[in-house]
C-alpha cells in the first residue's frame, strides 16, 4: 500500500495544526510556517509528479482502507495523469497565493492565523477532492471543501462579502444535494447489482435503464455545471470574486472551479456513458453560449475582479466544450485549459490585486498611465492579460488550440462560433490594458510604488510557467494523453478521422 | 374463573424498574432531605441511576427471554438499542438540567406574587425536576419495547406527564412557560384520545390487543378492513403527535420556546426517540403486512413535515422556535426511515435519532449560554456578533447547525445519507427527492444564523455569554464530541446497530 497520498494530504494539516498552537500575536510567525508548509507541499507533489509512470493508464498511488465497511465505503486514492496535473497544480498555486497576497489577512474579521489555517485546509481537501476515487469520499471533500471557502470569502473578503459568501454557499450546497439524490441512486443500484460499493471503476460497470441513467447523470451535471461554473449555473461565481481577496479568488476560480470541470469527466463521463451522449449536443450549446456571454460581459465591465470572473466563464465554456467534444485532442486540450487557466487567472488576479491595494479602487477607470508610474506592475499585468487572451508562445494558447481543434472534428460548427470568443478576448482584454496601463496619468496615480520584491518572487513562478509550458507543453501532456485517450476509448469513442474537402 | 399468577420476568424489566427505584428515591429525598443537600443529592442520585440502567441494559443485551410480563414487552435488538440511546442522551441531559439557573425558584407560586418573590431571595432550588426526569425517562425506556396496546398507551402517558410539568418550570418568562405547559397538556390529552380511539377499532378489528395478535389478524386478513384503517390512522394520529409531524406539530414551536431550555433539550431528543422507536415497532411488525394502505398516507406526511418545517424555520427570528421548526423537519427525514420498511431503514433510522438527539441536546445547551441581565437571549438578531466576543462557543453553534444541515464529516451527514438510501432503496423516491430539497432549503437558515453569529457587526446591547459550569460544559463537550466522531468515523456505531436492529415479531 501506497501512503504518499495520504501523506499529501496530512502535510497541510500538520501545518494548520502547528498554526492552530500559536498565539495569535505573531502573525509573521503565521505566514512563514503557511508559507513553508505550502511549500514543502508543493515539493512533495513535484517529487510524487516526477516518480509518475506517465504510460501507464492505471490508477497510480493508489491506496485503500475500509472506512463504513456497513455501506460499502472505503477510504480510496489514487492518481491517474488528470487528477495529477490539477493536483500539481493545487500544490503549486498554493505558495505562490501565500507568498502574493501576504498581508491579504489583516482587514480581515478573524486573525491571520484563522486565515492560514483555512487555507491549509482549503488545501489539504482539494488534494482529496482530485484523488478521491471513491465517489463518497469524493463527495465528503467536495461539500466539506465549501465551509472553508465560505469563511475566507465572508470573513476576509471585501464589500458585500457575507452576502457574496451566503451566496457561494447556498449555490454549491443546492448542486451538492442533487448529486446526494443521484450518489444515493448509484448506491442503491450497486446494491441491486452485486454489493453496495462506491468504486469509481465498480460504479462505471452497472447497468441501467436509460431513464434513470439520464437522471442521475442530471444530477452529477448540475452540481458541476454550479462549480464550474457554467451559463445559466454561473450567477454566483462575480459576487464571490467580487468581494473575495485576490488570493481566495486565485483559489476559487483556479482551484475549486475545476472540481466542477474534473467532475464532469470523472464522473458524468465515465459513470453514465449512454447519458453524456444524450446530453452532449445540449451541454456544447451551453458550453458556446457561456464562451460568448462570459465575453460580452467581461468587456462591458468597470470593475477589474469582476471582469477576470467573466473572463473565466468564457475560459470554463472552452474547458466544458473541450470535455463534451468527446475526442483526445478535445480532452487533453481541455485537461492542460485546467491547468493553465489555474496560472493565467492567478497572474491576473493577484497583479490585479497589487493593483487595486495600491490604488484602492478597483475600478478600471481610475487606473490610468501605471506603465509610467509603475512599470513592472504594468508589464505583469500586460503580460497576465496576454496570458489569458491566448496569445502564441503562452501556455494558454496551447490548450486552447486543442480544445477547438478537438472540438471541430466533430462540433464544427460550435468551433467556429467559439472562437469569435478569442475574437472577444482580445476586446476584454485590451480595453482594460489600454484604460489602465496606457494614456495619461489618472489623477491619483502619481506616487504609486511598484512591485516589492516580495510580489516579483511570488508572480515570477507564474510567469515562468506560462511562457514555458507556451513553448514546450510535451512535458505535462505526455502525462495527459494516456488518461484522456483512456477515457475517450472507455466510452467507446473514436477520433473522428480528418477528412479532406474532395478535388481541391 | 381461575387466576394465572403473571410471569413479570424481572431481568428484562430491570432498566426500567431501576429508573423508577431512582424516582421514588428522590421523592423521598424531596421530602426528608434538607434545602441545602438536595441538588447535589439529587444530581448524583439521577445520574448514579441512569448509568446503573444503562450498564443493565448493555448486561441483558442478549438474553435468552425476549417478552417480558406476560408478552406486553419485547426486549429486542432494537429495544435494546433505543433503551441504550435514551438513557445516554438522558445522562448527557441531566447535566444540563442540573444547571439550576434555568428553573424557577417556587413552581407553585404564581408569577410575579410576593411567594415568589420570597423563594427567590431564599435562593430556593426546585429539585423535583430530577425524580420527574427519571419518571420520564422510565416511560421513555418502555415506550419502544411495549408489544401491546394498554402497555403503549401506559407508557405514553408515564412519559408525557412529567413532561407536561416540567414545560412549565421556567424560571423567568414564567407565563410564556405555564403556557406553554397547558398547550402541551392540552393537545398531548387530546392526542391521546385519538390513539386511545384507534387502539379501540383495533380492538375490534382482531379481537387482540396484542402486538402479534393484530399481526395475525393483519397477516389473514379475516377482520373488517375499514376497522383496521381507522384503527391505523388514530394511532397513527397520537403517534405522529408525539413525533411533531404535520399537520400534527403545532404545539412543538410554541412549547419549545417556553419551556426551560434545558428540558426542551431533553424532551426535543429523548422524546423523539422514544416515540420514533415506538414507530417502528409498530409499523414495521404489526402493520407491515398492510403496507399499501398506510406508505402513501405517511409518505404525504412525511414530505409535507420535510418542507412544512423547512420553509416556516426560514421566517423564524428566535432561535428556540427555528430549532423547533428544524426538529419538524427532522421528524419529516425519520418518517422516511419508517416508510422505508427493510432493515436497511431500521439501522438507519436508530442512528439518526441518536446522533440527532446528541446534536440537539447540544445546540440547546449552547443556547442557555447566551445571556443578559434578565436570562437566556433567544432572539437572533441579538446574536449578531458572537463569533467576534465569544468564537468558541459561536463555533460550536455552528458546527451543531452544520450537522442539521446534514454537512459531510458531521453525524448529521452520514445520518441523512443512510436514512435516504434506506428510502431510495425501498422505492421511495419521491420522499427521498423532497428530502434532499427541503435539505437545501433548510441549509438556508442554518446557515443565516452563522452569518448573523460571524459575519454581522454586534448591535449595541449585545449579549453576553457565560462562562459555562461544569454541568453545561460536560453537556456541550459530550455532545460535540460525539457529533464529530459519528461524522468521521461511524463504522462501530453502524456495525454495531447493524448487528442488533432486528424486530422480533
Amino acid at each position: 500500500m501506497n501512503l504518499s497520498l495520504t501523506l499529501l494530504m496530512a502535510l497541510p494539516l500538520l501545518g494548520a495544526a502547528v498554526l492552530a498552537a500559536l498565539p495569535k500575536a505573531n502573525a509573521l510567525l503565521a505566514k512563514q510556517i503557511a508559507l513553508g508548509s505550502t511549500f514543502l507541499v508543493a515539493l512533495v507533489t513535484i517529487a510524487m509528479a516526477v516518480g509518475f509512470e506517465r504510460d501507464n493508464i492505471n490508477l497510480q498511488y493508489v491506496e485503500s482502507h475500509q472506512w463504513i465497511p456497513s455501506f460499502g465505503i472505503n477510504y480510496a486514492v489514487g492518481l491517474d495523469g488528470i487528477s495529477l496535473v490539477l493536483i500539481l497544480m493545487t500544490t503549486l498555486l498554493a505558495p505562490i497565493v501565500v507568498l502574493a497576497g501576504w498581508n491579504e489577512s489583516q482587514n480581515g474579521r478573524w486573525s491571520t492565523k484563522t486565515f492560514y489555517i483555512l487555507i491549509l485546509v482549503l488545501e489539504m481537501m482539494a488534494i482529496g477532492v482530485f484523488a478521491a476515487t471513491d465517489v463518497f469520499l469524493f463527495y465528503v471533500f467536495f461539500e466539506a471543501m465549501l465551509v472553508p471557502v465560505y469563511f475566507l470569502i465572508g470573513g476576509y473578503g471585501t464589500g458585500e462579502r457575507s452576502a457574496a459568501a451566503v451566496k457561494f454557499l447556498l449555490y454549491s450546497l443546492f448542486g451538492g444535494l442533487l448529486m446526494l439524490a443521484s450518489i444515493i441512486g448509484l448506491y442503491v443500484i450497486s446494491g441491486a447489482q452485486g454489493g453496495h460499493t462506491f468504486d469509481t471503476q465498480a460504479l462505471s460497470q452497472l447497468q441501467m435503464s436509460s431513464t434513470t441513467q439520464n437522471l442521475l447523470f442530471l444530477g452529477f451535471f448540475i452540481a458541476f455545471a454550479i462549480k464550474a461554473p457554467l451559463w445559466p449555473f454561473h450567477t454566483w461565481l462575480p459576487d464571490a470574486a467580487d468581494c473575495a481577496t485576490p488570493g481566495t479568488s486565485v483559489l476559487l476560480l483556479g482551484v475549486l472551479d475545476k472540481v466542477g470541470t474534473f467532475g464532469m469527466i470523472r464522473y458524468c463521463l465515465t459513470l453514465f456513458p449512454e447519458a453524456t451522449k444524450t446530453f452532449t449536443p445540449t451541454i456544447i450549446v451551453l458550453s458556446v453560449i457561456s464562451i460568448i456571454y462570459g465575453a460580452f460581459l467581461a468587456i462591458g465591465q468597470k470593475d477589474i475582479k469582476r471582469l477576470i470572473a467573466f473572463t473565466s466563464i468564457s475560459h470554463f465554456g472552452f474547458i466544458t466544450m473541450g470535455i463534451f467534444a468527446m475526442t483526445s485532442q478535445g480532452h487533453s486540450g481541455a485537461t492542460l485549459y485546467m491547468f493553465n487557466h489555474g496560472f493565467s487567472t492567478a497572474a491576473l488576479f493577484l497583479v490585479a490585486g497589487w493593483m487595486i491595494s495600491r490604488r484602492g479602487s478597483s475600478i478600471i477607470s481610475d487606473f490610468g498611465g501605471l506603465q509610467r508610474v509603475t512599470p513592472v506592475m504594468a508589464w505583469a499585468f500586460f503580460f497576465a492579460g496576454m496570458s489569458s487572451l491566448a496569445l502564441p508562445g503562452l501556455s494558454s494558447f496551447v490548450s486552447e488550440f486543442l480544445v477547438l481543434v478537438g472540438t471541430y472534428t466533430r462540433y464544427p460548427v460550435a468551433a467556429i462560433i467559439a472562437t469569435f470568443g478569442i475574437v472577444l478576448a482580445a476586446l476584454y482584454i485590451l480595453i482594460p490594458v489600454q484604460r489602465a496601463l496606457h494614456g495619461p496619468i489618472t489623477a491619483g496615480n502619481e506616487n504609486l510604488s511598484d512591485l516589492t520584491l516580495r510580489e516579483r518572487v511570488a508572480i515570477a513562478p507564474v510567469v515562468v510557467i506560462i511562457i514555458f509550458l507556451g513553448f514546450y507543453p510535451s512535458p505535462l501532456l505526455k502525462v495527459i494523453n494516456p488518461a484522456a485517450t483512456h477515457v475517450i476509448s472507455q466510452m467507446g469513442f473514436s477520433d473522428p478521422a480528418p477528412t479532406q474537402l474532395g478535388g481541391k | 374463573m381461575t387466576f394465572t399468577a403473571p410471569v413479570l420476568n424481572y431481568t428484562i424489566l430491570s432498566p426500567m424498574l431501576i429508573v423508577l427505584a431512582g424516582a421514588l428515591i428522590g421523592v423521598l429525598v424531596e421530602a426528608f432531605l434538607g434545602k441545602a443537600f438536595r441538588p447535589i443529592v439529587q444530581l448524583i442520585l439521577t445520574v448514579g441511576t441512569l448509568l446503573l440502567s444503562l450498564v443493565q441494559v448493555f448486561r441483558i443485551r442478549e438474553s435468552e427471554s425476549l417478552s417480558a410480563a406476560m408478552g406486553s414487552v419485547v426486549f429486542d435488538g432494537p429495544g435494546f438499542l433505543l433503551q441504550a440511546a435514551i438513557l445516554i442522551i438522558s445522562i448527557i441531559s441531566v447535566f444540563l438540567i442540573a444547571d439550576n439557573e434555568n428553573f424557577t425558584a417556587l413552581a407553585a407560586a404564581i408569577p410575579g406574587s410576593v411567594e415568589e418573590h420570597a423563594s427567590i431571595q431564599q435562593g430556593n432550588k426546585v429539585t423535583e425536576v430530577y425524580p420527574l426526569t427519571l419518571f420520564a425517562v422510565a416511560g421513555m425506556l418502555l415506550f419502544p419495547i411495549s408489544s401491546d396496546l394498554i402497555t403503549l398507551f401506559v407508557a405514553l402517558e408515564m412519559l408525557s406527564l412529567p413532561l407536561y410539568l416540567m414545560a412549565g418550570l421556567s424560571r423567568r418568562r414564567r407565563l410564556l412557560s405555564q403556557e406553554a405547559a397547558l398547550k402541551y397538556f392540552l393537545l398531548g390529552a387530546f392526542s391521546s384520545a385519538f390513539f386511545l380511539f384507534g387502539a379501540a377499532y383495533l380492538y375490534g378489528y382482531s379481537g387482540d390487543i396484542s402486538f402479534a395478535g393484530i399481526r395475525d389478524s393483519v397477516v389473514g386478513g379475516s377482520g373488517n378492513d375499514i376497522f383496521l384503517l381507522i384503527g391505523i390512522a388514530f394511532v397513527s394520529v397520537g403517534l405522529l403527535f408525539k413525533v411533531g409531524a404535520v399537520p400534527f406539530h403545532a404545539w412543538s414551536p410554541d412549547v419549545y420556546q417556553g419551556a426551560p431550555t434545558a428540558v426542551t433539550a431533553f424532551m426535543a431528543a429523548a422524546t423523539k426517540i422514544a416515540a420514533f422507536g415506538a414507530m417502528l415497532r409498530i409499523y414495521y411488525t404489526v402493520f407491515a403486512n398492510a403496507q399499501w394502505s398506510w406508505t402513501p398516507l405517511l409518505s404525504g406526511i412525511a414530505i409535507i413535515t420535510m418542507l412544512f418545517g423547512s420553509f416556516v424555520a426560514i421566517a423564524q427570528r428566535d432561535v428556540k422556535r427555528m430549532l423547533a421548526y428544524s426538529s419538524i423537519a427532522h421528524a419529516g427525514f425519520l418518517l422516511a426511515g419508517v416508510i422505508a420498511l427493510n432493515k436497511a431503514g431500521l439501522s438507519a433510522s436508530i442512528f439518526y435519532l441518536f446522533a440527532y438527539g446528541v446534536a440537539t441536546v447540544g445546540a440547546f445547551a449552547v443556547v442557555t449560554l447566551v445571556r443578559d441581565s434578565s436570562g437566556e437571549v433567544t432572539d437572533l438578531n441579538r446574536w449578531t456578533g458572537l463569533g467576534k466576543r465569544s468564537p468558541w462557543v459561536a463555533s460550536v453553534f455552528a458546527f451543531f447547525l452544520l450537522a442539521f444541515a446534514g454537512i459531510p464529516l458531521t453525524s448529521g451527514f452520514i445520518g441523512k445519507f443512510s436514512i435516504f438510501s434506506a428510502a431510495y432503496e425501498s422505492g421511495a423516491k419521491g420522499v427521498v427527492i423532497a428530502g434532499v430539497l427541503s435539505s437545501a432549503i433548510a441549509a438556508f437558515f442554518y446557515i443565516r444564523v452563522i452569518v448573523l453569529m460571524f459575519f454581522t457587526d454586534s448591535h449595541e446591547d449585545a449579549t453576553t455569554v457565560v462562562i459555562p459550569s461544569v454541568l453545561t460544559r460536560i453537556t456541550v463537550i459530550f455532545s460535540f464530541v460525539i457529533t464529530v466522531a459519528l461524522g468521521v468515523y461511524p463504522a462501530p456505531l453502524i456495525d454495531f446497530i447493524n448487528k442488533f436492529a432486528t424486530f422480533i415479531r
